[in-house]
């Protein structure tokens, strides 16, 4: 990216009272949605193969094309209800994104739920929120009565014949809800645990019927590309994962924040320029770049590397969710990943045993390790843990804790080497 | 926590059709299961065996499922513990910019016993895991209610004295690019 100074922001652009829904409209809110209902022009399918061809990569994290996602739900049957699921559960430590679209963006979110929901012919779509996101839920929650109020929502909307209902859902606490079958139990009333695959939720999702979830910037991104055309986004940022994206940057940075930016951004410069370098003139010493479970990067592997699936592919990282954190010469990554794993197990659901088990010693060993009193061999025992987790359960949070051990301990071998050395029998010898 | 001792587990007429209103959005009544906890818990301060056999009649649904849902999430209170919580995130942003420390600092500021719970029970301490606002770290959740953003141990203190005398933390707006809050 080399023009990124001059980017005008699509998402969360810079507009007073953006949020609300006048605004919103004076500035050609809702037309879209009115252009594929009312003009004619449109079928479902063809908004489909339209996002298809944007080739939006899901923001959640799993990065998979929103339309092709789309395209595989089965062809409509009369009398079976279908169902969208909203992903606002964004829970991956790090994330911070979703939550400035409820306040600064909701209605271009909003739109995009209509775009889904015609596209793919759902009678109801269901918001979930993370129970920690109350102010945020009721901001979601006026979007959607003012949409109601305007009738952009609910029953033959704008007269085209096309009903759809919108329902905001409030979760209580569990970072497995944002795990797309998890969260579909949670919106049915259950303990949130995630189901096998398959049935896909094409298949049997939400209620045993035909079910797509998002992510909310995935959505708001289909608005943008039934506004602009499936080209322009495709040829905003790196080629293969295209388009504008919130990059949330925190840790120890000057300016931390959500950036609005094409994605393949260089990695130093949103450091260095977007985020203002590193506080207290400290030097860089790591990088996470999409989420607490993605690979963790030294300082002299982000030399060169964009924020996009194909760069980040190279140093063995994903863009994940694109909630980067940035991490000074003085972190303790031992200390670091000790929290991390502390996390995971915490968050387990307990369903899989490799999971419900593995955290919890993940936890225990590097905590070890930490307090002085680990050995060496407890280091190849992480990684045999590891092995022993991924692709071994039900969902991918046993994933999702294993890879920051597995890559913190090959990537910063020496810091974990050096609590143990320091404080143990191979220091006396 | 209110204390629940003395009171009748009922449901007002408006809460029984705010809980009806979300019955009406999904094609169960079981779904509306989370809400309808929400929505005791509010009213009771805490999650009692009552509470929820309340949530179970009034959505016919067994006590041991709606105990199994309202035990899964970390937002429902199980217990009484104190009546207003601070919960302070130390996980992965927060924890780098000086969260867990903030954490050790607001339990030695309402002198916490080993629960994390002030001696008069007006406050509980704990620990948040990622609360989602790793921008303006660190930060903390007051009572499930609004965020509390880059805290210090001045604005701990304050916030002690404050809630003391009745005014409670407001909600406080974050700009985009938060420049106003990192010095």
């Amino acid at each position: 990216m080399e023009n990124w100074q001059s980017y005008q922001k699509v998402i969360l652009p810079d507009v007073p009272d953006y949020h609300k829904i006048e605004v919103y409209t004076q500035h050609g809110g809702y037309e879209t949605i009115r252009k594929i209902l009312t003009s004619g022009e449109y079928t479902p399918k063809s908004v489909i193969d339209q996002v298809k061809a944007a080739n939006i990569r899901g923001r959640g994290g799993a990065g998979f094309n929103a339309g092709l996602k789309w395209s595989f739900m089965p062809p409509k049957q009369p009398g079976v209800p279908r169902y969208l699921a909203c992903n606002g559960d964004e829970s991956e430590p790090g994330t911070i994104k979703d939550r400035r679209i409820f306040e600064y963006n909701p209605h271009l979110f909003i739109e995009g739920i209509l775009i889904a929901c015609y596209a793919m012919e759902m009678d109801a779509a269901y918001i979930y929120i993370r129970g920690e996101y109350i102010d945020w839920i009721h901001m979601m929650q006026k979007a959607v009565d003012d949409a109601y109020a305007k009738g952009m929502i609910g029953k033959n909307i704008m007269g085209s014949g096309f009903s759809t209902e919108i329902y905001v859902h409030t979760g209580a606490g569990a970072y497995i809800c944002g795990e797309e079958t998890s969260l579909m139990e949670s919106l049915e009333g259950k303990r949130a645990y995630p189901r096998s695959k398959p049935p896909f939720p094409a298949q049997a999702g939400l209620w045993g019927k035909p079910t797509t979830i998002n992510n909310i910037e995935t959505l708001a991104c289909a608005t943008l590309v039934m506004k602009h055309g499936a080209e322009w986004f495709a040829n905003i940022g790196a080629k293969t994962h295209p388009g504008p994206v919130l990059y949330g940057i925190s840790g120890h940075v000057i300016r931390p924040g959500v950036y609005e930016y094409p994605t393949g951004m260089l990695i130093s410069d949103l450091i260095y320029k977007v985020a203002g370098g590193i506080r207290n003139g400290k030097k860089l010493k790591a990088v996470v770049p999409g989420g607490s479970s993605v690979p963790v990067l030294t300082a002299e592997m982000i030399d060169g590397i964009t924020m996009d699936a194909d760069s980040l592919r190279t140093v063995g990282t994903y863009m994940g969710t694109a909630g980067m954190c940035i991490l000074d010469e003085d972190t303790d990554m031992v200390k670091f990943l000790r929290r991390i794993a502390h996390f995971y197990h915490h968050e387990s659901c307990g369903q899989c045993t490799p999971c419900r088990e593995g955290t919890g010693w993940m936890e225990k060993l590097i905590a070890r390790i930490d307090d002085g009193q680990g050995e060496m061999k407890d280091l190849d025992l992480l990684l045999d843990l590891c092995d022993n987790m991924e692709g071994r359960t039900v969902c991918a949070l046993a994933d999702a804790a294993a890879w920051p051990v597995r890559n913190t301990i090959n990537r910063f071998r020496s810091e974990f080497e050096k609590k143990i050395v320091r404080n143990s029998v191979y220091a006396t010898v | 926590m209110t204390d629940t001792e003395n009171k009748e587990f009922i449901f007002t007429e408006g809460e029984l059709q705010e809980i009806k209103m979300h019955v009406a959005k999904y094609p169960e009544a079981r779904s509306a299961v989370m809400p309808a906890l929400w929505i005791a818990q509010n009213k009771f301060g805490w999650l009692s065996d009552q509470a929820i056999q309340l949530v179970a009649d009034t959505l016919g649904l067994s006590f041991a499922h709606v105990y199994g849902v309202a035990s899964f999430y970390t937002m429902y209170f199980k217990k009484p513990m104190g009546k207003y919580l601070l919960e302070v995130c130390t996980c992965f942003s927060c924890g780098e910019c000086g969260g867990k420390e903030i954490l050790q600092y607001a339990k030695k500021a309402i002198q916490a016993d080993e629960q994390g719970v002030s001696p008069d029970k007006l406050f509980w301490v704990r620990e948040a895991e990622c609360l989602g606002a790793c921008d303006t770290a660190p930060v903390m959740q007051f009572n499930n209610g609004h965020y509390v953003h880059a805290l210090t141990e001045e604005k701990i203190d304050r916030l002690i004295e404050e809630v003391k005398s009745g005014k409670l933390p407001q909600y406080e707006r974050i700009p985009l690019n938060n420049q106003s809050l990192i010095g």
